[in-house]
């Protein structure tokens, strides 16, 4: 208590976890839950590590902040490019050639003059011209742990060989990139140098492999601003991986910076400590405890979007249109492992937004007559906005097309599964389960991606109808006529009388594991069919999907790219994952459906690809390889002194849009903060009260000694 | 004195061994190297290949225990065990899953869970042998009664029940300190008081109980009635007399946890956003990040053990009886 009212003395609110001086300052605060593993832009695939490599790296095209569906705009390019297309003899074809005849695809990207480096000691050169610091010994690294810990640091303008030598890393066995595989599939020339890099790794066990001996067929530097991808055949979804980290210039200068003896172990390599041209750099990098984002005094600039639609308009996104980026000038993001303490200080005004967890939920949200989401009196109170968006993800329940019951392409087979799609009630799982942030799916494609088709339109006919112009589930009765001709008359095979057994597979775990697997259960309980859960773990999990041992199974897909193509591959026959390793779980493959498939990736989109898209809709609806679950809806929540918040599920630069009102924030905290004294003193009183006696006591029994 | 310790330290060797092969065993029943390089290399676009390559870059393409395409000592030298165990027992404990050098991650760590862990242990100490000879003195009154009635109760409790009660009530409802967070130096005061009071009170309870016990025994021994006889008042009984001879079995209980100070805690760790090593553990666990997990339960052996043998050499400090050869 002592402390407590020392501590006093220094803070209007005792409470607060930042030093007073920065109340007033121009900073963001955030949390990450879980520490990145890999800032490495070659490396870095997950969406806590983007929250960071979103901010610092910059790909030639970006996702534009406000517009939906998605659309492209250029970053660091001067143009959004169109690929040439070649045939076998490097002849230029039409755009509108046919994809057997495209042999090779060229992307010719041309930067932006005079943009430049973070400041970095990679770039630090003395008078002479050469490099401070990449001549370095583990003797004069040994007390560096901290970028900061270099006095000296450079810049340079950014060129194209930097685009070109970040291809190459992708290449690069030491960083095992993860889109090393799919993109040698893709890039001209791309497996060959991870042939040559792997062969030189294993020659040279200790050394740094040096990307600009090593050729790579595929990129080209065309000039100082100018560079081309040279891509196999016709892939137009290369353009979407060209607004991904991926595909972000990284500076030779530091790997060259980076690969010095000593420099590892000191923790300081590019995975950590990144080097890019983006609105902030990583200036503290303390991944147990926060990690800060300062604004890259070198920025090359960019304005606010200024074409917004009419509600962007009403919601005051388009408030700061045209005016310079970024406006925060530093981003705190503090480690918190526990929703508790987190949802706590959002309320208190130390994090200016939050996710809501299922503890919190019936705090913030409650559903109106309509089922509408909207915030409680209590966080309105408080000013805090309600922000959902439907992410670009599906979750589903596969059926393995590779077993004996619930598999193949027989009619009977066909009739079980879409009985049991009937069955599996997701709108009431959502209702129950997500508290509502779920909108149940019609198909592999969510909304906000080209292919979707919203209303009764775009309803599932196997497994929902249109009643008063609301989609409703079929009855159960449907389920059991379909059960019925498959061979299963209430749930027990005609031929044997032996009840029916399926066996589902999950790796979920969690609190209310128990209660949402005995409701999958109680679905199928409803066609009187038995549902055998099989919990796993993780590892378990992939290799029974991998060796085609699982009959049922969750699991779900987030998009890399907003391109139907990028569900509907998890279709795709030649992608099965017991054959080949690919991400068709459900090992389908059906000609037809693979046929439109090739058709369909490599159209653009309009009414020609729309109808395609509907065919190969209605062949998984009526084939169900898939009971299409839900795509989750995601809730967040910003205070009033937030600005520019526009969920964007594609974009991972957005920090750079966001605006804060530092003076509101201070004032709100000064009033939610106010250090509540009584209980210090009831509890000085509560220690004398018991004290006082104990003492009495002891005189007296003293005395009685004496 | 000298020899013992070190015949000690060289018995710790073959344990050390033991600890590390069954962790070894234990990890790698429950986790192939693939599964460890799927895991690192993401759920998306992984191939075969990748994963080949990540083994072969992270050292985890060897055989396990015995090579049987080496000759001679090789079998048993070109394995993952031995390449992966052998260095650590010079305390190089190499690179994470993550990249990052562990030892550095262990120094940096060891500060956070040692700015907990040692008040609670001292605090919690002072307070819980105060509390218990307070009710020794007043033992057989409502005052005794009503404290092992207290004790029983803040036993019963869950630690994490503490933990959320203290952060409710103390820095959110009452706003008197910040719910979670660490800073350095004395800008860390303030993030550290509410970890160290929802600490010691969770251990009030237990430890209250059980100096209550050890202290209740001396208390009817001959030289405490000697005391009296000689008309020394009962609090310089029980804090001159009792306090040093009960001592024993405390410091004894106290010593062999010191070590393991270094360790942390999990839980408080997790709660007050501590960046201390009793998260590290478990986070590598969570990421199947072998090397991390072996050299945590090596480091957290050989520390018990050392923790062991100052135990020992504390019981001959405090009772002259006691003679080690």
């Amino acid at each position: 208590m002592l402390g407590i009212g020392l501590l006093a003395g220094c803070s209007d609110s005792w409470n607060n976890p930042y030093p007073d001086t920065d109340a007033h300052a121009n900073v963001l605060y955030s949390a990450f839950s879980e520490r990145p593993k890999h800032l490495d832009p070659a490396r870095s695939y997950s969406s806590n590590e983007a929250e960071f490599t979103g901010q610092i790296y910059e790909s030639p095209l970006q996702y534009h902040f406000l517009k939906r569906p998605y659309t492209l705009i250029p970053l660091t390019a001067e143009a959004v490019p169109k690929p040439r297309y070649f045939d076998a003899a490097g002849q230029p074809l039409a755009d509108d050639a046919p994809t057997t005849a495209i042999a090779e695809s060229v992307y010719e990207i041309r930067i932006r003059p005079g943009i430049r480096y973070q400041p970095h000691p990679a770039f630090a050169r003395d008078a002479t011209g050469r490099f401070l610091y990449h001549a370095l010994d583990v003797a004069a690294l040994k007390d560096k742990t901290q970028i900061s810990d270099f006095p000296q640091t450079g810049t340079r303008e950014l060129v194209a060989a930097d685009y070109v030598y970040q291809i190459k890393r992708l290449a690069n066995p030491r960083l095992s990139s993860p889109i090393f595989g799919l993109m040698s599939e893709h890039i001209v020339g791309l497996k060959a140098l991870g042939d040559a890099l792997e062969k030189a790794s294993r020659a040279h066990p200790g050394t740094e492999l040096n990307l600009n001996d090593f050729p790579l067929a595929g990129a080209e530097v065309v000039d100082r601003y100018t560079y081309r991808i040279h891509i196999k055949g016709k892939y137009p979804q290369f353009i979407y991986w060209l607004a991904m980290p991926f595909f972000a210039p990284v500076p030779w200068e530091a790997d060259a910076f980076y690969a010095q003896p000593g420099m590892a172990d000191n923790n300081l390599t590019l995975d950590w400590q990144p080097v890019g041209t983006g609105p902030y750099y990583l200036s503290e990098n303390d991944p147990n405890r926060r990690m800060v984002l300062t604004k890259n005094p070198y920025y090359h600039g960019e304005t606010y979007p200024e074409d917004g639609d009419g509600a962007d308009r009403q919601a005051g996104l388009l408030a700061d249109a045209g005016k310079p980026l970024p406006f925060v000038d530093k981003a705190v993001f503090s480690l918190e492992k526990e929703t508790i303490p987190y949802w706590s200080k959002f309320l208190q005004g130390y994090y200016d937004s939050s996710g809501i967890s299922s503890d919190s939920f019936d705090q913030a949200v409650q559903f109106s007559a309509g089922g509408d989401p909207r915030l409680t009196d209590s966080m309105r109170e408080k000013g805090i906005h309600l922000v959902t968006a439907v992410a670009a993800s599906i979750w589903y329940v596969g059926f393995n097309m590779l077993d004996p019951v619930v598999g193949g392409q027989g009619e009977d087979r066909r009739k079980l599964r879409q009985a049991i799609s009937i069955a599996f009630d997701y709108d009431e799982f959502i209702s129950i389960f997500l508290n509502g942030r779920g909108i149940p799916a019609q198909g592999p494609i969510p909304p906000g991606l080209f292919g979707y088709v919203d209303g009764v339109a775009g309803l599932n006919p196997y497994v929902y109808e249109a009643h008063g112009g609301k989609i409703v589930r079929h009855p159960i009765e449907m389920a059991r006529k379909l059960l019925a001709e498959a061979g299963y008359p209430n749930g027990r095979n005609a031929k044997t009388g032996e009840p029916l057994v399926l066996y589902f597979d999950t790796m979920a775990s969690g609190p209310d594991t128990k209660s949402r697997l005995d409701w999958m259960k109680k679905q199928l309980d409803k066609l009187n069919v038995q549902l055998v859960v099989r919990g796993t773990d993780y590892n378990r999990f992939q290799d029974k999907m991998r060796k085609g041992n699982a009959q049922l199974f969750e699991w779900g897909w987030n998009a890399d790219y907003p391109d139907p193509e990028n569900f509907f591959f998890l279709l795709y026959g030649p992608n099965k994952k017991v054959a080949t390793g690919g991400e068709n779980a459900a090992n389908y493959d059906n000609p037809e459906f693979n046929r439109l498939f090739e058709r369909m990736k490599d159209m653009d989109n309009g009414p020609e690809r729309q109808q395609v898209i509907n065919a190969m809709l209605e062949i998984v609806r009526r084939d169900a390889p898939w009971i299409f679950a839900y795509y989750p809806k995601s809730f967040g929540l910003r205070h009033d002194w937030v600005h520019n918040v526009k969920p964007n599920l594609m974009a991972n630069n957005t920090l750079k849009y966001r605006r804060i009102d530092p003076d509101l924030r201070a004032a709100r905290r000064a009033e939610w903060n106010r250090p509540v004294l009584w209980p210090i003193l009831l509890l000085a009183g509560s220690v004398i009260a018991i004290i006082a006696p104990a003492v009495v006591a002891w005189r007296q029994r003293e005395r009685t000694t004496a | 004195m000298f020899a013992y310790v070190l015949r000690r330290l060289l018995y710790a060797i073959p344990i050390l061994v033991g600890v590390n092969l069954l962790t070894f065993a234990l990890f790698f029943v429950v986790n192939t190297p693939d599964d460890m390089a799927r895991l690192q290399l993401g759920a998306k676009h992984v191939t075969p290949e990748a994963i080949e390559r990540w083994k072969v870059e992270h050292g985890y393409d060897k055989p396990l225990l015995l090579n049987t395409r080496a000759t001679g000592s090789a079998q048993l030298t070109d394995t993952l065990f031995f390449q992966r165990s052998a260095a650590m027992f010079a305390f190089q404990f190499g690179k994470g899953d993550d990249g990052r050098d562990i030892g550095n991650e262990i120094q940096t760590r060891m500060g956070p869970s040692l700015a907990i862990a040692l008040p609670v242990f001292v605090i919690g100490l002072l307070v819980n042998i105060t509390f218990a000879l307070l009710m020794v003195f007043f033992r057989a009154t409502y005052l005794d009664l009503w404290g092992v009635v207290l004790c029983v109760v803040l036993m019963s409790i869950s630690g994490l029940f503490y933990i959320i009660a203290g952060q409710y009530f103390i820095a959110k409802l009452w706003n008197l300190l910040p719910i979670s967070g660490y800073a350095g130096g004395i800008h860390g005061l303030k993030f550290i008081l509410l970890p160290v009071l929802v600490s010691v009170v969770a251990g009030i309870g237990s430890g209250s109980r059980w100096y209550r016990t050890i202290f209740l025994e001396e208390i009817g021994k001959d030289y405490v009635r000697t005391a009296r006889a000689k008309g020394l008042s009962e609090i310089r009984v029980l804090f001159r007399h009792v306090l040093k001879n009960g001592m024993i079995p405390i410091l004894t209980g106290a010593v062999v946890v010191l070590p393991l100070l270094f360790m942390g805690s999990l839980i408080t760790e997790s709660f007050f956003g501590i960046p201390g090593l009793g998260s590290y553990t478990i986070d590598a666990i969570q990421a199947q990040d072998f090397s991390v997990v072996r050299a945590m339960v090596f480091l957290g052996s050989f520390l018990y053990i050392v923790g062991l043998i100052l135990t020992d050499i504390s019981y001959s400090w405090v009772d002259p009886r006691v003679r080690l050869q």
